[in-house]
């Protein structure tokens, strides 16, 4: 096994193994990749990769410690270290949104970010928001509205939505705020679409989740 | 991705003297810098990453203006409360750009320092001097619908991409920095960016051994702030044409005037004869007529971007109009 509890009660990963960890359960995936295969994009440099940085990821409650080549993103670190891939990796650059996940509350691109910068932070994924079997009221909503077509988006969009409603509590402003001196916008549909402007849906499911997130917002459909 | 190695920055002063060290780059927000790197535009073979440095403070300065540390996010200062009250052309012009998740992440220092979004300095199979220098321009005559139409030169027709910067220097924001000796420098905004000129890989003033630590934004001049942004889509797109206006303006005269342009040229554009034609005039066309060709004086297109004369003509018409209003 690659994976062992340390003393301190950390789940310690190997990154050498390609390694699969869902919560409560583990799995792994015993095929040994070549270390460059691990890290995000193309390698064709021939150099040898730069020291590996260790690091403890708080994942949904779970802390996690890795050891990565610094290239890793952290989608990748999600993804490929963890097997937590329901953060999905649409564009890769930043455009798309699929790989939305919230690190200290607030919603980033997980693509656009290293892992080894976010050292002992605390990152909320997809596969954190349900309690058991109880689904997280922006899951629900999303289900009852038929918020998604393909869902490739879809977790994107979810914890796109909790940051954002987070945000909007906080009376933080946005573009479409007419006033920027009231300190707290009214939640309306243009304002929605505008603060979820950073999640691209191809399947073009926009009324459905402006729907879902006014549901779970506590607000007429 | 090219491999590098990875060290956090245990103050500025240290940060700056790590980037005299060849190859080495700053990392703050990453939203530009990571996704250069993954096309190889940018290839650092030391990152330093400053993040946990403590420079995400933004402070009310004596003369009753307002200090922003370099790491504040672009989301904390669109939303900052005297940002909003005092600064509404900075806070729209924030929350004019990029998306939620990128503003969460982006900072005050970074946007600053962000590239160039021209689609041949991104396509490393094509020539650019900015990427490459010496290789060619292939915006010249290529697809250059986004590119620049003031402050050209034969060597690059690229646009600065900020909005924040567009408002910064209506603002006449103050850069500040510090080098690896501890010392500080003030660099006033009109002169952190450059034209291209024939070193269009040299961006801005900032010197090697050097990082920002801060903007200062003098206190608010008097008037009403508007930010207007033009793009392809109603969110999340690069502007082709924004303007930042500060406008003071009592019973039909214009007293004083702030204008800056964004989506034009290699730096935020400011003309200080459009200014001049403002002041003290009546709002009326005339006047905006006058403004609009003291702006566009020198003006060129390139075939795909001729749009963007008559667009900033109308685009200034209508801020004019809107904050002349009585």
């Amino acid at each position: 096994m690659d994976e062992h509890e340390s003393d301190t009660g950390l789940i310690t990963i190997d990154v050498t193994r390609r390694t699969v960890i869902e919560t409560g359960t583990t799995a792994l995936l015993l095929t040994t990749l070549p270390r460059a295969a691990l890290a995000a994009g193309p390698i064709d440099d021939n150099e040898p990769p730069a020291p590996p940085v260790a690091i403890e990821l708080q994942i949904n409650g779970y802390p996690y410690l890795l050891t990565l080549d610094p290239r890793t993103t952290l989608l990748d670190a999600l993804r490929e270290h963890l097997a937590l891939t329901g953060s999905k990796k649409g564009c890769d650059h930043g455009q798309c949104g699929a790989c939305t996940v919230l690190i200290e509350g607030r919603r980033i691109n997980s693509c656009l970010t290293l892992a080894v910068m976010h050292d002992g932070q605390s990152i909320t994924t997809i596969e954190g928001l349900a309690l058991g079997d109880n689904l997280h009221p922006l899951q629900e909503a999303f289900i009852e509205h038929d918020g998604f077509q393909c869902g490739y988006c879809t977790s994107g969009q979810i914890c796109s939505a909790i940051g954002m409603l987070a945000e909007s509590r906080l009376g933080m402003p946005s573009y479409v705020t007419d006033d920027l001196t009231q300190p707290a916008a009214k939640l309306t549909d243009v304002e929605i679409r505008e603060r979820m402007s950073g999640n691209i849906c191809r399947c073009a499911a926009y009324p459905n989740i402006v729907a879902a997130i006014k549901q779970a917002a506590g607000m007429p459909t | 991705m090219k491999s590098f190695t990875y060290q956090r920055a245990d103050s500025a002063t240290l940060a700056a003297a790590a980037t005299l060290k060849p190859g080495a780059k700053i990392i703050a927000g990453g939203t530009n810098l990571l996704d250069l790197m993954k096309l190889q535009i940018e290839t650092p073979s030391s990152l330093i990453d400053i993040n946990r440095l403590p420079l995400d403070k933004i402070e009310d300065t004596p003369d009753g203006g307002l200090r922003i540390g370099a790491l504040v996010r672009n989301s904390d200062l669109a939303a900052d409360p005297r940002v909003r009250q005092r600064y509404g052309v900075l806070s729209r012009a924030l929350l004019a750009g990029a998306s939620a998740q990128l503003r969460n992440k982006a900072t005050t220092g970074g946007n600053l320092l962000q590239r160039t979004r021209c689609y041949y300095f991104y396509d490393i199979t094509k020539p650019c001097n900015k990427r490459s220098p010496g290789s060619g321009c292939a915006a010249l005559a290529g697809f250059n619908r986004i590119h620049a139409i003031l402050g050209t030169s034969e060597h690059c027709i690229a646009t600065h991409p900020s909005d924040m910067a567009v408002a910064m220097r209506a603002l006449d924001a103050r850069v500040e920095t510090v080098d690896r000796e501890g010392g500080t420098k003030v660099i006033p905004i009109a002169e952190f960016h450059r034209l291209p000129g024939n070193a269009p890989e040299i961006e801005t003033s900032l010197e090697s051994g050097e990082i920002i630590t801060a903007v200062t934004l003098p206190p608010p001049p008097p008037g009403v702030q508007v930010y207007r942004k033009v793009r392809d889509r109603a969110s999340y797109a690069f502007a082709l044409v924004s303007v930042a206006a500060i406008v003071d303006c009592t019973r039909g005269r214009i007293r004083s005037v702030r204008l800056a342009f964004g989506g034009l040229a290699h730096k935020p554009w400011r003309s200080a004869r459009a200014e001049q034609r403002l002041t003290d005039a009546p709002a009326n066309t005339a006047t905006f007529n006058a403004a609009a060709k003291a702006v566009l004086e020198g003006a060129r297109g390139f075939g795909g971007n001729d749009f963007k004369i008559a667009l900033t003509r109308r685009t200034l018409h209508s801020v004019l109009a809107e904050t002349t209003r009585t």
